[in-house]
């Protein structure tokens, strides 16, 4: 039986303010637990929140990047449910009126064409802290450090019809928080979480099939592979007769399987109502307008102008642009003067393979971008042919200094001299005078093995342009 | 020395007729020879380094009114280092590591505080018999309940264990005491006084105030607690006027309005009359008197036991046996340590407003009971606000009778009508006062005076004038 399937995606973003949403209280991460828990935070009797404005800011932005529905009025509600890390027994969040609602956006997906995908909407809430199950035999310890850090829930509309197009739509979330600087990105810090909603129908169905959520999924990887699983797992069970139980599911990466959470029966209700101590979260024209101006070029802007202005094809400028730390690097070169096609490559090819085979983020990279364009300037006037330039940068690479440094120290400059290439190519074609015959009555294709023989006689710091330009002269 | 006024004996501290130790020392006494139960901690040390501090202040001539004045803080605020309890075996083990705002706000002008005093559990009653610490008794009539749920400080107001208390009030919690114990008592604007550190019962209803001797205290204390705190976003960036300073206007040509729903079936002749007699007294100082109709104020009962336990039922989720507070004895996993941690920490009546809270906010009933409270709520206050056009302050009962026995209310439904003339102001988030207006059977009968928003000054240059008039709030009860 054909098939399709139905995603839609909840993405947790952690803001990156300061302090917490309704405390005080640093969110940095990593500290010694309950060190960064105040009065507020450990809801202690008779405290009471205070909405930090930093973090609606945060959202606004990100509602104007998706060129979202602003709800100038929106509410914060109480999700009561008791749980160890949930200090309050209820989460402050937002319910009926969130402070982002309907937007879009594109994504890229894999017949290199686009696609928009849906916002519902966007809300503030509060996190809750940790509980560690494994570090006392007969006790469940509870971390509060975490306990009231922002977060900007995303909820897509249900518009993804495979987990290519659900990872790629949670990838141009991702790089669009880190743009408008709302999130690290971290992912394994826990600072941007997926949760998927994933449902499958018969091909052409108008109703929506019963649907599974999907838990616990940090990296886009496992998002791909526990979205595969479930959508063959729901088929599956189809195909049997049964039916798909609308449940919470864990994926878990080492066996690589979800099983079942909880079922809709067990879940919570969590008697949401607008929470007494907060006030509605009023925004007037004047600070939209100012937030609104204040935005950075965002990724899809990026990408037009780099087609518009450098003549970058679309695959390669939405790569460049679909993390920001490549967007910057990119720039950067730019600001060196590099020539930007070429730079554009060198980034999304020689850089980014070295840093995937190393496991190394970008910043981190040992060759910086003023380094980089060094490179690509000395491949621009001639210095050297793209194929010494891949040496040049290995060696640069391995921190044997700059361009221009290895170029020198290793004799790799390009020959310019052309009474000296011209004495080899007269020698080359002295040697091979079968090959230059056949040339001449008319197998053309043999140009490339006169390259090939001159620049293996000048170990390849002939350039190439010229080469050719000689020999198609000598040998006509 | 504690027949004196806060007034009075911020006079005698400033001419050094007595030191702040002498005086807080012999309220020490008092509440020590005391049998009605008032307070729940008595900080006997920390009231005497506050009274010598107050004095070292007062020699210097650093001093404010209020410095060195002993007072009784109900037991619902946090205090640093001490017990806050709130009436409740939940939170019998739990020391605040931190103050309420009020209570830093009442340090910082140099106050003692005498201990903390009783109080229906949670803010939870109107007979102050809800306590986990046993009922506070009636200082004009030891049978009887002293109201609730600030029953310890109205206590200790009318015996004159403490100069003046803190209150709280989120449907009569101070007004209904003060009135059965003969005091005054003000329930300011919600939004006036922080709530920051005060334990919370019903968010948006909640309000802190004072509970005094008279008008004029009670004018003097609410300089102290009012104003913004940035900590509570609930409270309002307003100035605060100087309270005591319009006290002595005139209020001929006050307009005054009776609600005729507050003369109903329930009322008790003998308070019936003393409201009438004393609404007189008014007319008799150039006030005008007019009926008026609050047309929803039979929803009130209703409306407020949906709106406060509603909320109750989330602000108490935190008092869970996890952090602090009381934990049950070897719990068998998660579920039986909230469970029993809760059914043993809490009492009956608190239990059975979380019940109808939870009940209430469930899917499925919370339009109707939870959203159709709100829009009762909103008609109630337009109420008001539609007689507040033409009249300056209402005047009615504050309860339907005086202080009754105790265990006499066993049904909770009668209890809960004992605050009927009090929630609606609490649901529009008015002020509210109750003065000492006369006596009926040896029992005083408190007059409740609501004011527009924001209009406390009035509400106390009206009552201090009819106190001016009259002597109902200096009598005391016998042996006092």
């Amino acid at each position: 039986m054909a098939w399709e399937t139905v995603i839609g995606l909840e993405i947790h973003s952690q803001l990156s303010t300061k302090s917490k949403i309704f405390s005080g209280a640093s969110t940095a991460f990593g500290a010694e637990p309950n060190t960064q828990a105040c009065a507020v935070d450990l809801g202690l009797p008779g405290v009471l929140p205070v909405l930090n404005k930093e973090a609606v800011i945060m959202a606004l932005r990100f509602g104007l990047a998706v060129n979202a529905k602003i709800n100038q009025h929106s509410i914060f509600a109480r999700k009561n449910y008791f749980y160890p890390d949930l200090p309050k027994g209820y989460q402050i969040s937002q319910f009926e009126i969130p402070i982002v609602g309907q937007g879009e956006i594109e994504i890229s997906i894999e017949d290199g064409g686009t696609k928009m995908i849906g916002i519902t909407r966007a809300h503030l809430e509060e996190d809750a802290g940790k509980s560690i199950h494994d570090m006392y035999e007969d006790f469940t310890a509870i971390d509060l450090n975490r306990a009231g850090t922002p977060l900007l829930e995303i909820v897509s509309e249900p518009d993804m019809s495979n987990a290519k197009e659900a990872v790629a739509y949670a990838k141009k979330i991702h790089a669009l928080v880190q743009y408008i600087g709302i999130c690290d990105g971290n992912m394994q810090e826990g600072s941007f979480r997926c949760d998927a909603n994933v449902s499958i129908r018969k091909k052409g169905a108008k109703e929506l099939g019963t649907r599974t959520e999907l838990k616990n999924i940090n990296s886009f990887k496992f998002l791909e592979k526990a979205i595969n699983l479930e959508v063959v797992r729901q088929q599956d069970t189809l195909e049997d007769g049964e039916e798909v139980v609308q449940e919470t599911r864990l994926y878990d990466d080492m066996k690589n399987e979800t099983r079942s959470m909880r079922s809709k029966e067990e879940a919570n209700d969590y008697r949401y109502f607008p929470d007494p101590d907060l006030l509605p979260v009023d925004i007037d024209d004047e600070l939209l307008i100012q937030i609104k101006s204040a935005l950075p070029e965002l990724p899809t802007e990026k990408k037009s102008r780099y087609i518009g202005e450098f003549g970058l094809s679309s695959y390669d400028a939405e790569n460049l642009t679909s993390q920001k730390a490549f967007a910057d690097f990119f720039e950067s070169m730019l600001y060196e003067e590099a020539e930007a096609k070429l730079s554009a490559n060198w980034v999304m090819g020689e850089l980014s393979a070295a840093l995937n085979k190393n496991q190394m983020n970008i910043k981190d990279s040992p060759i910086s971008a003023k380094e980089l364009s060094g490179l690509v300037k000395r491949i621009t006037d001639e210095t050297i042919s793209g194929k010494i330039a891949k040496d040049v940068f290995k060696a640069m690479w391995e921190g044997q200094g700059s361009a221009d440094d290895v170029i020198e120290s290793q004799g790799l400059k390009q020959m310019t001299d052309i009474t000296a290439i011209e004495s080899i190519i007269d020698k080359v074609i002295a040697s091979n005078s079968t090959q230059v015959e056949q040339y001449r009555s008319g197998n053309k294709k043999l140009l490339g093995f006169f390259v090939g023989q001159v620049m293996k006689e000048t170990q390849g710091k002939a350039n190439p342009k010229q080469v050719n330009q000689l020999l198609n002269e000598k040998l006509s | 020395m504690h027949k004196f006024s806060v007034a009075e004996l911020s006079k005698g501290l400033k001419n050094k007729d007595f030191s702040s130790v002498e005086l807080t020392k012999h309220y020490l006494r008092r509440i020590d020879r005391s049998d009605l139960n008032a307070f729940i901690t008595v900080t006997e040390d920390l009231a005497l380094s506050q009274a010598r501090e107050a004095d070292s202040r007062l020699a210097k001539g650093n001093a404010n009114v209020l410095t060195g004045i002993p007072y009784a803080h109900k037991d619902i605020f946090c205090t640093k280092g001490i017990k806050t309890s709130a009436g409740s075996k939940i939170l019998d083990p739990f020391i605040s590591p931190y103050d309420a705002t009020l209570s830093y706000k009442l340090n910082a002008e140099g106050m003692v505080m005498l201990g903390k005093t009783n109080m229906d559990e949670l803010a939870m009653g109107s007979s102050n018999e809800n306590s986990y610490y046993g009922p506070v008794k009636n200082p004009w009539d030891k049978k009887r309940v002293p109201g609730g749920s600030s029953g310890g400080s109205a206590a200790a107001v009318a015996a004159r264990l403490s100069a003046f208390a803190t209150g709280t009030d989120t449907g009569g919690s101070i007004r209904q005491p003060a009135s059965l114990c003969g005091i005054t008592g003000l329930k300011p604007t919600y939004g006036r006084v922080s709530r920051y550190g005060m334990i919370a019962y019903a968010s948006s209803l909640d309000q802190a105030g004072p509970i005094t001797q008279s008008a004029e205290d009670a004018a003097l204390v609410l300089n102290a607690m009012a104003g913004f705190d940035d900590k509570d976003s609930t409270s309002v960036n307003k100035d605060v006027p100087d309270y005591t300073e319009n006290l002595n206007n005139s209020i001929k040509g006050l307009k005054i309005g009776i609600p005729k729903e507050y003369f109903s079936d329930g009322l008790d002749d003998d308070v019936a009359k003393v409201i009438l007699q004393s609404i007189k007294e008014f007319e008799s100082m150039g006030a005008i008197v007019e009926e008026v109709s609050l047309p929803n104020s039979a929803y009130a009962v209703p409306t407020y036991y949906i709106v406060a336990p509603c909320e109750c039922s989330s602000n108490l989720s935190r008092l869970d046996g996890v952090r602090y507070g009381y934990r049950c004895d070897d719990p068998k996993d998660l579920n039986d340590l909230y469970l029993r941690s809760r059914s043993e920490g809490f009492g009956e009546e608190v239990k059975r407003r979380i019940m109808i809270g939870t009940y209430a906010l469930s899917a499925g009933y919370y339009d109707a009971y939870y959203l159709k409270a709100q829009k009762a709520r909103h008609l109630i206050s337009e109420d008001f606000k539609k007689v507040f056009q033409r009249v300056d302050v209402i005047m009615g009962p504050v309860s339907p009778t005086t202080a009754f026995e105790l265990d006499a209310i066993k049904d909770s439904v009668s209890m809960y009508m004992a605050d009927i003339y009090t929630l609606s102001v609490n649901l529009a988030g008015l002020p509210g006062m109750s003065i000492p207006a006369g006596f009926s059977k040896n029992l005083p009968v408190g007059l409740q005076m609501i004011g527009n928003y924001w209009s406390e000054e009035v509400l106390l240059n009206v009552a201090h004038q009819f106190q001016r008039q009259t002597d109902w709030h200096v009598h005391l009860p016998e042996n006092t």
